[in-house]
């Protein structure tokens, strides 16, 4: 127990490049994964953000074997998993198997790759998992300028991307091109989930990319004030996870999911207590 | 507001209008001129067209033949001369936004960025329109926790919000009780008295509508009529319409249309796009 509250060893690791990297990684990858949040739960897009981060692994994957940058190959393989949705799954009722199909077949090619890849089984892992030696600063930039273009994307887009998202009917009749911002906004879905790839691993992007989300709509239904909590959320769950997880040398996605839940808990809580409180 | 449009010239007009999908032909020859302040009720079984006349005045459907003009000009999709009120359907009830938002997107939710720059007038604006249906009260409170009547006073808001010329409702009483089903009635009626917004409203609840309402449009099966409610809602004329024995009686202040639903109702058409 004492090795998860060793200072010494976690100020002393804050001093390799390796560990600032993987800090800024997900600094940057809590404020997109927060900014996206929100719309992603009013969406009801968990699902595809799970297959779409399956398709980034298979991605990184081959990138790992041909000897390509990781993260290029995770954005590769989350755009392709984005537009195959988008272009798949057009009618509600069948999303769901699409998404299915996608991710299972993502994910038996992914292996398939790694299983190929000769090279160390730690890298392997990191793709599932997440680990915070996989950032270099090659892959710093591609995430820094993926994450700008994600976020004025969205800016440009999210007044109708809300319109259309709670309010589909009127926001059609309004003239909003829900046909053309769907997809569009899987995209961005898909890059900022390749970004997660790397640091918290394929199998737990979610905590990062809904569950954020899903805690700040428990509180309020602002959707200005759900979007900063989501940030503010995310960063701590990202940023707090690499922390605590440096002295003990634990999988950095263990402690992310787990602060990520422990705050949907403490906002589940919070809405339950107010819905007991009779109104004024 | 253009001045064009307040002379006392139709602010919707259907000349020759025929819809159809395939052989079914849902009206043909329809010419309806709806004038500024005016209170259209839409009536008729289901399957008898009425969501589909909606979807060709808000541009998102085209006529099989005839013309359609909203205030003189074409109708296409995104006019913002049309508020438009959705058939009620219930809202999520997680779904984190407040009515105050949804009125919002009515105002400018089809505009491109965040929207910072015209934040106070559009606030100003959601005010006067929640003020104006009586919505200000549980205007900050997440709008999938709120009454089917309430939901339906904010989706009178977000339609007028922007000062439509013409206002389009669409089975906007369903799922709600007789003083709501007034009440959402009323609001309309007095928005097309005060402001002279032309109103087309599709409802199968005729009885809030009737004593308010200045003409109807009565579409069963392929066939219609238009006229002021004493004139279509009689035995004579809805027997015609639906070729079989239908009653008219009015029994107090209420209007029971008897043995309608029998005659042409039945015909169902898939009316999604």
């Amino acid at each position: 127990m004492s090795r998860f509250l060793d200072l010494s060893t976690t100020l002393d690791l804050l001093g390799y490049d390796f560990v600032q990297h993987a800090l800024l990684a997900a600094a940057v990858l809590g404020l997109v994964s927060g900014a996206l949040a929100p719309l992603v739960v009013a969406r009801q897009m968990s699902f595809a953000v799970h297959g779409t981060a399956e398709l980034a692994f298979t991605g990184g994957a081959a990138a790992l074997l041909l000897g390509w940058s990781v993260g290029a190959g995770a954005l590769a393989g989350a755009v392709v998993a984005a537009l195959l949705l988008g272009l798949l799954g057009q009618r509600d009722g069948e999303r769901d198997s699409v998404i299915g199909v996608v991710l299972s077949s993502g994910l038996g090619l992914g292996v398939l790759l790694l299983w190929l890849y000769p090279g160390r089984a730690a890298n392997k892992f990191s793709l599932l998992v997440g680990q915070i030696v996989g950032v270099d600063s090659t892959d710093l930039a591609l995430l820094a300028g993926s994450a700008l273009v994600v976020l004025v994307v969205l800016a440009v887009i999210y007044r109708p991307l809300l319109f259309s998202s709670v309010d589909p009917a009127v926001a059609v009749a309004r003239g909003v091109p829900t046909r053309f911002l769907s997809p569009l906004f899987a995209v961005l879905v898909g890059v900022a989930t390749a970004l997660g790839v790397q640091t918290v691993g394929a199998l737990l992007v979610l905590a990062l990319m809904v569950t954020p989300g899903a805690a700040a709509v428990r509180v309020t239904a602002n959707p200005a004030l759900a979007t900063v909590l989501a940030v503010v959320f995310a960063e701590v769950a990202a940023v707090g996870g690499i922390l605590l997880s440096l002295a003990p040398g634990v999988p950095v996605s263990a402690f992310v999911t787990g602060i990520s839940f422990l705050i949907y808990l403490v906002c589940r809580g919070i809405a339950a207590a107010r819905a007991r409180r009779p109104r004024t | 507001m253009s001045t064009e449009t307040r002379d006392g010239r139709p602010l919707v007009r259907l000349r020759s209008a025929r819809l159809a999908y395939g052989p079914r032909v849902l009206w043909d020859g329809l010419d309806l001129d709806v004038a500024p302040g005016e209170f259209l009720a839409v009536l008729g079984p289901n399957g008898s067209g009425k969501t589909s006349l909606m979807r060709v005045l808000l541009g998102l459907r085209p006529l099989s033949s005839g013309t359609v003009e909203i205030g003189g000009e074409a109708a296409h999709r995104g006019s913002r001369r049309i508020g438009y009120v959705p058939q009620q359907r219930a809202v999520d009830p997680t779904l984190a936004v407040r009515g105050r938002d949804l009125v919002g997107l009515g105002w400018d939710g089809h505009h491109w960025g965040l929207g910072l720059r015209g934040r106070a007038e559009r606030r100003r604006r959601v005010d006067a329109a929640l003020a104006a249906v009586g919505a200000t009260r549980y205007a900050d409170r997440p709008v999938g926790l709120l009454s089917g009547g309430e939901q339906q006073r904010l989706r009178v808001a977000q339609a007028l919000v922007a000062d439509p010329d013409v206002l389009l409702c669409d089975e906007p009483l369903l799922s709600l009780d007789l003083a709501h089903q007034r009440m959402v009635s009323e609001l309309v009626a007095r928005r097309a008295r005060e402001h002279g917004t032309a109103v087309l409203f599709v409802t199968h609840e005729i009885n809030p509508v009737l004593p308010l309402v200045d003409r109807v449009l009565y579409l069963v099966n392929g066939r219609f009529r238009i006229g002021p409610p004493d004139e279509v809602m009689t035995s004579a004329t809805l027997s015609e319409l639906y070729g079989t024995p239908v009653q008219v009686v009015r029994v107090g202040d209420r209007v029971v249309v008897a043995g309608a639903e029998n005659g042409g109702g039945q015909h169902h058409v898939e009316e999604t796009p």
